[in-house]
């Protein structure tokens, strides 16, 4: 199974760190949800033009010291319930950035960047 | 508010993140309600860049939900850019308006941009008391056909039914209004005065036996008898309560890009046009000021029998004089609810009869709650108010 799958973050949802935690509200029927650590690098990294499995190897397998077909699988199903939730968008080809949600670096992740060697 | 939310919103204040914002873009407005608090004169608004910054810093201090209010907020050509602007930065968007201004295309718009929800002032079911309110003929049927518009794309419309005297019969019949039109339905029975002191609105007030007779329609308070019981004595946990979000969790911004705890709370704590949001935020002494107090500190309300209930607005009170005191609206819902007087109500009552009568005859000194007892049972008689 070679077919690549990309992801993109909706549009129509609010999100926000809190703290580690990613805050999602889903614009189908203004349902709230907390994303994961491995959900929030996969969201934060979904930006429609690169491939689900290049996600995996370079964010979240180095995070999570997991074996990349495992990874792969795990990662796909999750792409799956978030889109399931309106969450975000997977196609087999990418999808148009015009109409990808950007992420916002809180104050608190900016000051880390910088004191970051 | 949901578990999730509230539980994000008890996260965010432990990491002094403030989690919801107010941005009146302008106090210009389509209606000239008699209950207004606001000046509707343009005394100088953020422009669209400034608006756009401001937009990017609240992003950056974890500011979620985000109420685009006025005035009339469509009365600003930049609305859509704004509003585009905050989509982009992942806000969650609510939008306060009284609507005249939507038709079809706005409402699509409103769609696609995915806006969390957009509350209406709707203050009758029948045009003659709804626009006599707003000084607006046709405003009611236009305000209503916006609603259908914004229904017809699927989403989300709450009712907000200001009461005062003028229509304070008339809340059945704006929600059932609301049922038809499928919109969520909110009252509000508090007029507040104005942001600059005025407190001549405040004669629109319903007065306290329609409160008593609203606080008893189950319809709207679920179970009367618990909604009107006698409030339990305060407890630690209660005296050490925050009073509300303002300043804690919530803030405002004015057009004029004036810092305030809340709306309803016009401290300026700083300007977002001479200093970063999170700046202001984080080092505003009036908002270390707000932040610090609790029921215990303050007079009079902490040894009030309804400090366990009461919905003390510290900016209502600020309003009044003291954000460390009463804030009498709320005592008088209080009292049209269990029928027991506030410490600060018996205060003033006493006060005015000491100025009738010239002198102070009697010394009394409020009397700390005590455990599970009512305050009328202390001798001090619920008649004695209405004498």
């Amino acid at each position: 199974m070679n077919r690549k799958l990309y992801v993109a973050r909706s549009p129509r949802i609010a999100a926000r760190m809190l703290g580690e935690e990613m805050l999602v509200m889903s614009g189908q029927g203004s349902t709230l949800f907390t994303l994961n650590p491995t959900a929030t690098i996969l969201w934060q990294s979904a930006d429609g033009a690169t491939p689900l499995d290049e996600i995996v190897d370079r964010r979240i397998c180095p995070e999570f010291e997991v074996q990349p077909e495992e990874a792969q699988r795990d990662a796909e199903a999750l792409a799956q319930d978030l889109a399931k939730h309106g969450i975000l968008l997977i196609s087999e080809q990418p999808i148009s950035t015009q109409s990808i949600a950007k992420p916002v670096a809180s104050v608190q992740q900016q000051a880390q960047e910088k004191v970051r060697p | 508010m949901s578990v999730l939310l509230q539980e994000m919103s008890e996260r965010a204040l432990r990491l002094g993140v403030p989690f919801s914002a107010q941005i009146d873009l302008t106090y210009r407005c389509n209606e000239q309600c008699i209950h207004c608090y606001l000046d509707h004169d343009d005394h100088g608004e953020m422009t669209t860049a400034e608006i756009k910054n401001l937009l990017k810093e609240m992003a950056e201090a974890g500011v979620f939900i985000l109420t685009f209010s006025g005035g009339e907020i469509f009365l600003r050509k930049d609305f859509f850019e704004i509003l585009e602007c905050a989509r982009s930065l992942t806000f969650c968007i609510k939008l306060k308006t009284n609507a005249v201004l939507i038709r079809e295309a706005q409402a699509a718009r409103l769609r696609d941009l995915g806006v969390e929800s957009i509350q209406i002032s709707i203050y009758s079911h029948r045009p003659e008391v709804h626009d006599a309110i707003t000084k607006v003929p046709g405003s009611l049927r236009r305000s209503i056909n916006a609603i259908r518009f914004l229904k017809s794309q699927g989403l989300k419309v709450i009712m907000a039914n200001v009461l005062m005297t003028q229509n304070m019969q008339d809340y059945n019949g704006v929600r059932t209004l609301a049922e038809e039109l499928g919109a969520e339905y909110t009252l509000d029975p508090t007029i507040t005065p104005m942001m600059d002191g005025d407190r001549s609105v405040l004669a629109l007030n319903a007065g306290e036996s329609a409160l008593r007779n609203l606080f008893r329609e189950e319809a709207f308070v679920g179970n009367a008898d618990e909604f009107c019981a006698p409030p339990p004595p305060p407890d630690e946990n209660s005296l050490a309560a925050l009073p509300c979000s303002a300043g804690h969790t919530a803030c405002y911004v004015s057009p004029y890009g004036e810092f305030y705890p809340c709306v309803q709370f016009p401290l300026s704590c700083g300007n977002v046009r001479q200093q970063r949001f999170i700046d202001i935020w984080r080092d505003s002494e009036q908002l270390k000021e707000v932040r610090s107090i609790r029921l215990r500190d303050l007079s009079g309300c902490s040894q009030c029998a309804h400090g366990s209930t009461c919905t003390r607005c510290p900016g209502l009170a600020f309003m009044e004089g003291n954000m460390r005191g009463p804030s009498t609206a709320d005592c008088e819902k209080s009292y049209a609810r269990t029928g027991i007087p506030s410490v600060n109500l018996l205060a003033q009552k006493l006060e005015q009869k000491e100025k009738k009568s010239g002198a102070r005859l009697v010394q009394i000194q409020i009397v700390p709650a005590i455990t599970g007892t009512r305050l009328s049972s202390l001798g001090i008689s619920v008649n004695a108010m209405a004498s």
